[in-house]
């Protein structure tokens, strides 16, 4: 057989169906279901009679809505809390039995509970009615964000229809400098290849930099692969993966997790395989990055200014930077370090694993968080959030004066009771830095947790490097 | 789905770059269960102001503008997440077809399960689109998904474009693509019992 890259035998071995100039009918192994994206999906089923063809491969999660205040406090937007209800009914009447609510001690972002439990797995197709479905990837596993039609259509059908993306290998060669994250990576690779450089594609990371990752930092990088454009993003399973899913506890165990592994060892990209693109970053270049705009490839190093508009070649470029100073508050050639901030948000599917945790608490140890600045911890999960607590990190942060919350998805977004006011200005280690995102008229920088960590402390962007 | 066979409209220029998914429909009005009512949220944060009066500044709610059915754009359009509610809100206003040089690939899937026609067509044609409607408030274009082409009526523009076949074929029968699938209920099942 010919040489194939991963992604492709992964495809090859889940086409239940193909027609010339249609798309593929694509089997799907697991299907991540949240309160946003699912309600009008399963009152399609409703009204066309039909059932979840796969509750054993359907694992629902309440995520987005739910506030991160204490469990004994209610929901009290009542929208949100109908919407929460909504997701109770649905997985009640459909028959889920793979769905934890809010107070399931397996609650937590869909994306940081799909791999963390062992559902998400080497060679599967993972789905989820969410962009930053494309963490899984870290798995060796194809795994994209859909719509909500398309949710429907796997409730129903356990497949999805999809024209075969292009491939795209993405290396980073050499070792990463030393207080360098994976979150830098990614704001490096997006910086390089802006907001559409991967759209049509589905990435695949390679290179020495990524195989040094942990799986929580392959699942950053991979996480923030839509941010530029890509369908999905993925990572060759190596022995790091198969350490990490040893000790998931729905993850398969003894003999028949080991005859899986000797198998998951047939994944990786072949010799020879050709990507349609290739993109080569050296990882020496790479430093901790601060985003300056409302995109997120508009990035700078920490050393960095901020740019001119009047610098970049093309007038939409121009009018771009223009607005997003303007939005932002910031001036050409203001030195980043220089940036003030009033809140800090330490979460979100990007960056709200342990070892993110953990990172981020090494900054802070034995340091107090500046009078100036509100700064919150939102553990992705509330197993990691037990996890964190059983190593004191909890109380780590809140001795350096962070809040310590409820898994969620907190303040990505803006649409639970975590904001920003308009105007405040947010270190964040979320993925998305677009107008309005963390509450209108709220301005985002993406940083990584050590760099969310150090401003936190300093008050303002500082070089983490430095600490 | 409401098939899209041949659309005539007023065309709202919409000239910016990377128009985000948030920015079409913020995530606080993501909370509803229904399928419809998202109209009144498109483009939210530049429609109204604080106290929820309209802004005149923005595009919709100039007159001219106000009853556009298609939207002119400019490069990745629909970027961000992968919020269904964005085509829902475009449609439930009146849009059902946006012009643009290139978007976001879910964004992009999404319209096409929601009778929208995203149109991709080469940057100087819309450029010139995006001029004419700008220069001529009220500047109406029929977009004839049948007949692969887009026309103004003085004839000045014409533009003919691809679009997949398959993709075409769906949207002007508005076929559900559940009922597609479950044509090949077998093959699912032939491969279920691997």
């Amino acid at each position: 057989m010919a040489a194939r890259t991963m992604f492709e035998k992964i495809w090859d071995a889940h086409v239940v169906h193909e027609e010339p100039g249609q798309p593929s009918l694509i089997y799907i192994d697991l299907h991540l279901v949240h309160e946003v994206t699912s309600p009008q999906a399963f009152d399609g089923l409703r009204m066309a009679g039909r059932q979840v063809r796969r509750p054993d491969l359907t694992v629902a999660t309440a995520d987005h809505n739910t506030p991160t205040w204490e469990l004994t406090r209610p929901v009290e937007d009542q929208i949100s809390k109908a919407q929460l209800d909504a997701l109770d009914r649905n997985a009640a009447e459909f028959g889920l039995p793979m769905y934890y609510d809010r107070f399931s001690e397996n609650q937590g972002i869909v994306h940081v509970i799909g791999p963390d439990l062992g559902y998400t797995l080497p060679g599967k197709t993972v789905v989820c009615g969410d962009s930053h479905t494309s963490t899984h990837g870290a798995l060796g596993c194809f795994a994209v964000g859909i719509g909500t039609s398309e949710v429907e259509h796997v409730l129903a059908t356990q497949t999805l229809r999809q024209f075969k993306p292009r491939t795209m290998e993405v290396r980073v060669d050499g070792e990463l400098p030393s207080g360098v994250s994976a979150k830098d990576i990614i704001l490096g690779i997006i910086g390089h290849m802006g907001v559409n450089g991967g759209t049509g594609h589905v990435i695949e990371y390679t290179g020495e930099a990524i195989r040094g990752l942990s799986m929580d930092g392959r699942m950053t990088v991979c996480n923030m692969s839509i941010e530029g454009g890509a369908r999905a993003g993925m990572i060759a399973p190596d022995d790091t993966t198969f350490e990490y899913v040893r000790t998931r506890p729905y993850a398969p165990k003894g003999a028949e997790l080991e005859a899986k592994i000797e198998e998951w060892r047939s994944l990786p990209t072949d010799p020879g395989a050709t990507y349609d693109r290739t993109i080569v970053i050296n990882a020496a270049d790479l430093a901790p990055f601060v985003t300056w705009g409302t995109k997120p490839d508009m990035v700078a190093q920490i050393t960095d200014r901020v740019p001119d508009p009047a610098s970049f070649e093309t007038t939409a470029e121009r009018e771009a930077a223009e607005r997003a100073l303007e939005y932002m508050g910031l001036e050409p050639n203001q030195r980043i370090e220089d940036i003030k901030i009033d809140r800090v948000f330490l979460g979100a599917c990007t960056n709200a694993r342990i070892d993110d945790l953990r990172a981020a608490a090494n900054v802070i140890r034995g340091r107090q968080v500046s009078s100036d600045v509100y700064a919150m911890v939102v553990p992705g999960s509330a197993r990691v959030k037990a996890e964190a607590e059983a190593e004191g990190l909890d109380q780590v942060f809140k001795d350096a004066g962070f809040d310590w919350r409820v898994a969620g998805c907190s303040m990505c977004l803006g649409m639970n009771p975590d904001i920003l006011d308009p105007g405040q200005r947010c270190a964040s280690t979320s993925n998305r830095n677009f107008e309005g995102r963390q509450g209108k008229g709220g301005r985002t920088h993406l940083v990584s947790p050590e760099m969310a960590a150090a401003a936190a402390i300093a008050g303002h962007f500082t070089d983490v490097r430095n600490f | 789905m409401e098939p899209f066979v041949k659309l005539e409209g007023v065309v709202a220029p919409l000239d910016a770059v990377n128009v985000d998914t948030d920015m079409i429909i913020p995530a606080v009005y993501l909370k509803s269960i229904e399928r419809t009512g998202f109209g009144q949220f498109l483009f939210d944060r530049y429609r109204y102001n604080e106290d929820r009066s309209e802004n005149p500044d923005f595009l919709l709610n100039q007159d001219a503008y106000r009853s556009a059915r298609i939207l002119v754009s400019g490069p990745n359009f629909g970027c961000g997440s992968s919020r269904e509610h964005a085509p829902w809100a475009l449609e439930d206003y009146g849009i059902r077809c946006i012009i643009a040089p290139s978007f976001a690939d879910i964004f992009f899937n999404n319209c096409f399960k929601n009778g929208v026609l995203p149109l991709i067509l080469p940057e100087d044609d819309v450029r010139r689109i995006m001029d004419k409607a700008k220069d001529n408030p009220g500047f109406q274009l029929t977009v004839d998904l049948e007949g692969k082409q887009v026309r103004d009526s003085d004839e000045e523009i014409v533009v003919d474009f691809e679009v997949d076949e398959f993709r075409r074929y769906c949207l002007l029968n508005g076929l559900d693509d559940i009922g597609l699938t479950l044509q090949h209920e077998d093959a699912i099942a032939a491969f279920e019992s691997r």
